[in-house]
């Protein structure tokens, strides 16, 4: 029977009941009113027959009620009230759990919305990003685990695949919009054909970019992105079918994005067409990253088979010039690494993700155990009532059952309790998270993670509830122990139960700090690691970009760059300043190539990939790179373009065996390419961040090419001026930088206005984060660990007065007596450190791709942890065992 | 089930066994049967109200009786209620069982008199 029709049956049974009962008083009084009574005397006498007629009713319509419900509402009704008459346990149980479940349930919410949830496009399981491994491209495989696609790859892709249903391919970069406001920066994604088809989420007005907007001779229509299209243009969908100036250039835009949508993990302002020319690609040019959406029932496999085969239609359709040989990348053995995009969009989150995650369900073990104990004792306490209970007859499973819905009970209470605290910390993970955490946008507390919340709270409720329910579901026979409770010191079963509890409480409390310890360690080991480049705080970081379409000679670039550095210094603070292609750890890595070197071969002719960058005079010594040998370049080697370059203190030390070795030498960019002198040898850079190792690097002069023909000079037009500075930072100097830079050219926009600590800091954030919620959960892990000791030293205490009270009397030393007891919480704690320790030592494994600069097990958190818990544990024994020395032996035994 | 130290508890099911038997021989609703029991018992027996509509109840659950709408002999609207065969077969059973128990009591207590 349906509960909708069970219901209604209910309803009518329940006005039978009345009409038969009204109609049986009614006749009831008729017959007395025969009988010669008057009305009210008739109504009256009827009324003490019936008794109470809601209670008659009520008794009748008991029968339809669902019985279990309502005894298990009675039970629970008793629970209430029991908790009400303890509201110190009652409390404090609700609040650890509540912290404990919240907790969990705000790292589950990050865990969900960002491990486990679909990404947000349309059958988003087709969607896969085309990697490629190129395991025999020395140099690059270092620094990078993958090889980006070059246009002419993407090319032979789109048209001779037999597994994809679209395929494209984008780059982010940055444009200069002029003529709307003040000139500013914007980011931009560059996108081949295929990329919006692949994602396949419709444009929000307006249309996509189409065929037409990727021809290589016309000019490309542009797309905004929601976010930008408000803030420039308030949300007017007359913007559509507007022209804007994108690097000086004129284009239409086609349409707006809906809101949140992102190309993989990149936010952008501006889609721009990559408009590739199809006559003139070449094999080289590995810039692209490469999406891609499987055709139905095409699995990833099938898909790298036939990538494999197109690699080699690629090597033969394409050429990178007259007289070079084609299959020469055959040597890079270059292999398609096909990977679902989601992948891609997590990256290395995941492990983190699920360390916070274990960490943070250990520290709800520990909640949960120090409720157990809690519990134990107050069922200790109700022994007798349960005894006798059991006596008269209740069964072992209508005690069990009250004792595990009072855990219940209290579970969900403090799951209740919890969702708040998971919306609060919530909003502080977000907050705190790594800037670079994936999806953080779409982090929200949703259904799952309510499941998640109630099943937790339920199961929780039944682990803690569980060992006092078995522990004391009175066997017949504890009857007969109920006189001797009263003068027995303390059952060892009993106090073995609790033991045992701040055992296993204290072996993962020990397993969480070693944790947080080695994340300590490895937050100071990157701190301590020099990054090449000094005081960052005092370093502001600014990019500046100088498109062609504005500044068409190189020469001119370079003397705008030189003036507006001159403007910059004058700035009053500033001591120094300087430019280059990119900054350590901004993610920008103007290029990778080899070079030869004179009187040197490589293997097979095969030379490592380098990191190009260029650089202004004066920008080591703004960043505070020192030059470990010869000088830095002058500006007019740089007019005169002379063929001069710095290199790194590894890459000198690797070709030339030392840093002073190196100056004078001569390295090329590719055979027949003039021979360029190495002046000046820079200390190593941690260009990729601090845990990355430092790459080789070549440092070029920011004016290039054969001065004889000033049209074919290049200049590197996109740089970042960096300024050595004790007022970085703040906003009186942006505004002053701002100034200055326009005092050169009005058109300039300044981007990326910021100081090279918050770069670092950036960089950084993954492993702070980390740090931050393992130490959460090491210091609460720590904190109930204490507290179950003290709770178990105390409660001992108290539960042994009376002997203590003798041994007193017959002349114990106090001392003596204190001792004791911190020897028996030491015992406890050994036991529950050496399971720890044994128990890290398997699960730091875990964390080997986390920490950095020291072993997982590291000896100095190895012995710290636990000297530190033993410390903990002493103290947390000795403050409730010296009360043992304030009994006054009379005080003690008088209470018998 | 009495208020009267004159009346005597009955056993378990006996008010159960009267309802039945009562309806047996044609519906009533609940005033109809308190009336018929004091009747034939010659007043011996007394069904309070506070007992009789929770057995009736009862009964209806376990699908003895079926209640239907029916007037009074007043021509008030009422619940009759009626004998399901369920009913009857148990009714059947519930006699045999009080007949043999009867008969066991009577040689019991006959056997003590002698």
């Amino acid at each position: 029977m349906s509960l909708f029709s069970r219901f209604l049956n209910r309803r009518r049974r329940y006005d039978d009941i009345s009409v038969s009962i009204q109609e049986h008083f009614d006749e009831r009084v008729d017959e007395l009113m025969d009988g010669g009574m008057p009305r009210h005397e008739a109504e009256q006498a009827a009324h003490r027959e019936f008794g109470n007629v809601t209670l008659l009713r009520e008794r009748s319509r008991e029968v339809w009620q669902w019985q279990r419900i309502e005894s298990l509402l009675a039970d629970l009704k008793h629970v209430f009230r029991r908790l009400w008459r303890s509201p110190g346990f009652a409390i404090t149980v609700v609040l650890t759990l509540a912290i404990g479940i919240g907790a969990n349930t705000a790292v589950f919410s990050v865990l969900n919305s960002v491990l486990l949830r679909p990404l947000p496009y349309p059958k988003s399981e087709q969607l896969v990003s085309l990697h490629l491994n190129a395991p025999g491209a020395p140099g690059l495989g270092d620094f990078r685990n993958e090889l980006r696609l070059s246009a002419s790859m993407y090319l032979t892709f789109s048209r001779h695949n037999q597994v994809f249903q679209s395929v494209g391919v984008w780059a982010p970069g940055t444009a200069s919009i002029t003529g709307l406001a003040k000139p500013e920066q914007v980011n931009t994604a560059q996108i081949s054909g295929g990329v919006l088809e692949t994602l396949n989420i419709p444009a929000l007005c307006g249309h996509w970019l189409t065929t037409a907007d990727q021809d290589a001779h016309g000019l490309g229509r542009v797309m905004l992105s929601y976010e930008y299209w408000r803030q420039r243009f308030g949300g007017d969908p007359r913007a559509i079918g507007r022209v804007i100036t994108v690097d000086s250039q004129s284009r239409m835009i086609a349409g707006v994005m809906p809101r949140g949508f992102k190309i993989v993990n990149y936010k952008f302002d501006l889609l721009i067409p990559l408009a590739l020319d199809p006559t003139n690609e070449r094999l080289a040019g590995f810039a692209y990253r490469g999406i891609a959406r499987l055709r139905p029932g095409i699995d990833i496999a099938q898909a790298n088979s036939d990538v494999a085969r197109l690699l080699n239609l690629w090597m033969n359709s394409w050429t990178n010039g007259p007289g070079s040989d084609p299959h020469w990348y055959l040597r890079w053995k270059i292999a398609p690494a096909i990977a679902p995009l989601k992948e891609t969009v997590v990256g290395g989150v995941q492990s983190v993700l699920w360390i916070v995650m274990g960490t943070i369900a250990v520290v709800m073990l520990i909640a949960c155990t120090n409720v157990a104990n809690l519990l134990l004792v107050r069922a200790d306490a109700r022994q007798q009532e349960l005894a006798v209970r059991s006596a008269l007859g209740a069964g072992r499973w209508r005690i069990a059952r009250e004792l595990l819905l009072e855990s219940i009970t209290l579970g969900l209470l403090g799951g209740a309790v919890g969702v708040a605290v998971a919306y609060a910390g919530l909003r502080l993970l977000t907050t705190i998270g790594p800037g670079d955490l994936p999806r953080l946008s779409e982090i929200s507390l949703d259904g799952r993670s309510l499941a998640f919340t109630i099943v937790l709270s339920v199961l929780s409720g039944l682990f803690f509830g569980a060992i006092p329910a078995m522990r004391y579901i009175p066997a017949r026979q504890r009857l007969m122990g109920l006189g001797a409770m009263r003068t027995a010191s303390v059952s060892r079963e009993r106090q073995r139960g609790r033991s045992l509890l701040v055992i296993a409480q204290i072996a993962m409390a020990l397993v969480l700090l070693v944790c947080a310890g080695l994340m300590i360690r490895t937050f100071l080991a990157m701190r301590s690691v020099d990054p090449g480049f000094s005081n960052p705080a005092s370093l502001q970081v600014m990019r500046l970009s100088f498109p062609e379409t504005t500044v068409r000679d190189s020469t001119t670039v370079v003397r705008m760059q030189n003036s507006i550095l001159n403007k910059l210094a004058a700035i009053p603070g500033v001591s120094s300043t300087g430019f280059a292609a990119a900054v350590p750890m901004s993610g920008t890595e103007p290029s990778w190539d080899m070079i030869l070197v004179e009187g040197q071969s490589f293997e097979g002719g095969n030379p490592p990939m380098r990191l190009y960058n260029y650089i202004s005079p004066g920008y080591f010594r703004t960043a505070g790179t020192p030059l470990i040998a010869g000088r830095d370049f002058t500006w007019p080697e740089i007019y005169s373009v002379r063929r001069i370059g710095i290199i790194s203190a590894n890459l000198a030390r690797e070709l030339w065996g030392s840093p002073s070795a190196a100056i004078g030498r001569h390295f090329r960019e590719f055979p027949g390419s003039p021979w360029y002198e190495v002046v000046g040898v820079a200390q190593d850079v941690r260009e990729n961040g601090v845990d990355q190792v430092s790459p080789a690097t070549v440092y070029w002069p920011p004016l290039m090419g054969d001065p004889s023909v000033p049209a074919n000079l290049g200049a590197w037009r996109t740089v970042y001026f960096t300024l050595r500075s004790s007022r970085a930072g703040s906003q009186a100097f942006v505004n002053e930088i701002q100034q200055a830079v326009w005092s050169v050219d009005a058109n300039l926009a300044v981007a990326n206005i910021t100081t090279m600590q918050d770069i670092v800091s950036d960089s950084m954030a993954r492993t702070s984060f980390t740090l931050i919620m393992l130490g959460i959960a090491g210091t609460m892990a720590l904190a109930l660990g204490i507290l179950g000791i003290y709770g178990v030293i105390s409660y001992a205490v108290s539960q042994r007065r009376r002997e203590m009270g003798i041994r007193m009397a017959l002349g114990a030393n106090k001392d003596v007596l204190i001792w004791m007891f911190v020897r028996s919480a030491l015992a406890l704690a050994c036991i529950g450190t050496v399971i720890g320790l044994g128990a890290s030592a398997v699960l730091v494994r875990l964390m080997r791709a986390i920490v950095f600069g020291i072993s997982p097990l590291d000896p100095i958190t190895f012995s710290a942890v636990p000297i530190a818990l033993m410390a903990g544990a002493a103290l947390a024994s000795f403050l409730p065992a010296r009360r043992t020395a304030a009994i006054d032996p009379v005080e003690a035994l008088r209470a018998e | 089930m009495a208020k009267n130290p004159d009346h005597r508890d009955l056993f378990p099911g006996a008010l159960e066994i009267m309802i039945l038997q009562s309806l047996r021989l044609k519906p009533m609703h609940g005033y109809a049967l308190v009336k018929h029991i004091k009747q034939v018992s010659d007043n011996l027996l007394q069904v309070e109200e506070g007992s009789l509509y929770p057995a009736l109840q009862r009964m209806l659950k376990e699908g003895w009786l079926e209640a239907e709408s029916g007037i009074s002999a007043k021509g008030r609207p009422t619940r009759v209620y009626r004998l399901t065969d369920q009913g009857f077969r148990h009714l059947e059973g519930e006699v045999a069982s009080f007949e043999k128990m009867f008969t066991g009591f009577t040689r019991v207590l006959a056997a003590a008199k002698a």
